[in-house]
């Protein structure tokens, strides 16, 4: 990354109201120049209404809009340095590949637009297919023409729109890398918007999770998932299991707390809640940092760790991991992702086991919210943290 | 339920069973055509080859009429009635031109623009057929006629010297002016031109109007660039909808016109009805109808509208 701000798109106070109801409330983001950057969130949160407002497609109904230094919130779109590739990618169906790409090049009057539509569409692997109709062309392919039509303008933003949303899974797989391996090669700053979780983790350096028109938790992929600071968040990114706890003492950086009898220990650095002694805080964990052990077996575990006692109600052997949910005093679908090196042969459903995991794998969150927020994400993503 | 001792049944089947198994859904489709080519045949096909025979014969009303393959007849009737045809072709053409200058915006308005006033404007422009097309045209003679309000109007813009000089109307009058006959036309014929029209434009999908303005093309030019060109099937099927009838139609210059401004199908009508030879005016139908093939094959080809989505 450069000191270049001319590719930072910063938003200050944006929001958009239809009626009575308010799709995005006052958000302050400021995206740096050159950092792929995804908007997340299940649908109707407000991402895509907040990336149309930055394409000029959606007047915004308060706050304003600066790409680097330049105020385009009063701009059309024809004369926002931005390109869009848009969700199930909008070509130009009379027109053949090449006049797409060229599209964007020919209207600002560049006329000797041969050599670079070339290099654009061996840039994305479609050299070949120059003269074909979007019509006769692959989903796969038709996304990279929309990418190429996109980046050929060299903008000094672009905005995907649910770009991969009608790719089957390995075709998605394959574009988010090339999509990465572009963003790298080119620098453009890349605005994202996605429900996948997946998507925008893999390909994000920096991610925005919304809902319901918020911002819920900004951050890199790895500070989302490990410390998240809603129950929504540590939800709709993977899955988390969560205790119910009191907070019952404080020991150096640590916090104590008491859960059906037994005591937790919680890093005070990664707990969002107040942690008033008596206070009541949500103790998270996610499944694949714990570990399970027999019970009889107990006694190995080593000291330090935070433990629970449960008893195995399901498992699913997933392939490179076997799925467990154990039913335990505290929490009665405790998660355990146990990966398939060494198999204990008597971890089956019934058996009395306990968790354990490292206490700095755990985080807190405040108790005064739903369990359960952001679990009714869509279905994709449920399928997608369970592979 | 089979049990599994059960001896497997022969895979080849005896000689008997052997016949190919009926296909029961093979003759649905003809069926399904059978009424329209029965009516196609009665109503269509056998009037067609009856015209054809006609004007190919010669003989008198008195006498009777014979065949004797007398194609002189096609071309007497086209270097007599030639004017006429020429005038059908510029009277159709220009009322197709003006119903497509007028129908388009409507028609995006319609598509694009109008939000719940939609299916009222729709209802508007249908609505002229809820009235015989005789009456409307009837109508127009009023709305037309000599010293009324629009000619007034007209006359005090000047408007009808630039017609006058044009040669579409002559001194104050409208009435009896191929500017008449073209305004019966156009205003008979919208409707024709504005339902394709409208059914195309609909069709296009919002988003790429979005993806052009993002490709920095300004509203004309998205218009110019993406919406006309994807407008194409809608532009050619209603002006292909508007001329066809228009240039067979005698009613708006029979009533709006005078014998300056007969169209081949007052010729027709004239031939058939009241000079009552058959013959020339079965010719003039057929060369009327090959003529309207002709340009509407070559129009087609040129607009190239086979190539569009």
């Amino acid at each position: 990354m450069t000191n270049d701000t001319s590719g930072d798109v910063r938003l200050s106070g944006i929001s958009k109201t239809y009626g009575s109801f308010t799709a995005v409330h006052p958000l302050d983001l400021t995206v740096p120049q050159g950092s792929f950057f995804a908007l997340l969130g299940a649908s109707g949160c407000g991402k895509t209404t907040t990336l149309r407002m930055i394409a000029g497609l959606e007047e915004p109904s308060s706050g304003t809009v600066h790409l680097g230094e330049q105020d385009v919130t009063a701009l059309p779109p024809y004369k926002r340095p931005v390109n869009t590739v848009f969700q199930s990618y909008a070509l130009f169906p009379h027109l053949d590949i090449f006049e797409n790409v060229a599209f964007g090049l020919r209207r600002r009057g560049i006329k000797s637009v041969k050599k670079q539509v070339e290099d654009m569409l061996d840039l994305v692997q479609l050299g070949e297919q120059a003269r074909k109709k979007p019509h006769q062309l692959s989903g796969g392919q038709q996304q990279r023409v929309a990418v190429a039509r996109a980046l050929i303008n060299h903008p000094k933003v672009l905005l995907l729109d649910e770009p991969l949303g009608a790719l089957d899974l390995k075709l998605r797989r394959q574009m988010q890398l090339e999509l990465k391996r572009i963003q790298t090669e080119v620098g453009i700053t890349f605005v994202h918007v996605t429900h996948d979780q997946e998507e925008a983790m893999t390909m994000a350096d920096t991610v925005a999770v919304m809902n319901a028109g918020r911002v819920e938790q900004l951050g890199s992929p790895t500070d989302l998932y490990e410390n998240p600071r809603t129950t929504f968040v540590a939800n709709f990114l993977g899955t988390s299991n969560f205790i119910e706890a009191e907070v019952d003492s404080k020991s150096g950086d640590d916090i104590v707390l008491k859960a059906g009898g037994g005591k937790l220990v919680l890093p005070e650095a990664r707990c969002s809640a107040p942690t008033a002694t008596g206070g009541k805080v949500l103790v998270g964990v996610r499944p694949e940092k714990i570990s399970l052990t027999p019970a009889d077996d107990a006694g190995d575990i080593p000291e330090g760790r935070n433990r629970i006692t449960g008893k195995i109600a399901d498992s699913s052997f997933i392939g490179v991991s076997t799925q467990y949910v154990v039913d335990s005093p505290v929490c009665s679908e405790f998660e355990v992702y146990a990966q398939n090196i060494d198999r204990d042969a008597r971890l089956v459903p019934g058996a009395e086991v306990v968790l354990h995991w490292n206490p700095a794998h755990t985080f807190g969150l405040d108790a005064a919210q739903s369990l359960l927020a952001g679990t009714t994400g869509s279905a994709g993503i449920q399928e997608e943290a369970a592979v | 339920m089979a049990t599994l001792t059960e001896a497997p049944p022969p895979l080849t089947p005896t000689a008997p069973e052997k016949k190919p198994p009926r296909k029961r859904g093979r003759l649905v489709p003809y069926w399904l055509l059978l009424p329209g080519i029965l009516w196609l045949l009665v109503f269509f096909a056998l009037p067609m080859i009856y015209q054809a025979s006609t004007s190919v014969q010669t003989g008198s009303l008195e006498e009777g009429y014979k065949v004797t393959w007398h194609f002189a007849t096609y071309w007497d009737a086209l270097s007599e009635y030639y004017p006429q045809f020429l005038r059908s072709v510029l009277y159709a053409g220009s009322a197709t031109i003006l119903c497509l200058i007028l129908g388009y915006p409507l028609a995006y308005l319609i598509a694009f623009r109008a939000g719940r006033w939609k299916n009222l404007i729709m209802i508007l422009v249908i609505a002229p057929f809820f009235t015989s097309f005789l009456i409307r045209t009837l109508a127009w003679k009023t709305i037309l006629a000599d010293g009324g309000p629009v000619v007034g109007a007209l006359n005090t813009l000047h408007v009808l010297d630039v017609t006058s000089w044009l040669g579409m109307t002559s001194g104050d009058r409208v009435l009896a002016t191929p500017l008449a006959v073209v305004c019966g036309l156009t205003y008979n014929f919208l409707p024709f031109m504005v339902l394709p029209l409208y059914t195309s434009l609909e069709r296009i999908d919002g988003r790429l109007h979005e993806a052009a303005g993002d490709l920095y093309a300004k509203p004309i030019t998205t218009f110019r660039k993406v919406t006309f060109p994807l407008s194409m099937p809608g532009v050619v099927s209603g002006t292909l909808l508007t001329f066809i009838p228009a240039a067979g139609d005698y009613v708006n210059a029979d009533l709006l016109g005078s014998t300056d401004t007969r169209m081949v199908g007052n010729v027709i009508q004239t031939q058939f009805l009241r000079i009552l030879d058959y013959p020339t005016a079965a010719a003039l139908s057929f060369i009327l109808m090959a003529a309207i093939l002709v340009m509407v094959t070559v129009y087609i080809r040129r607009s190239g509208t086979e190539d569009l989505v």
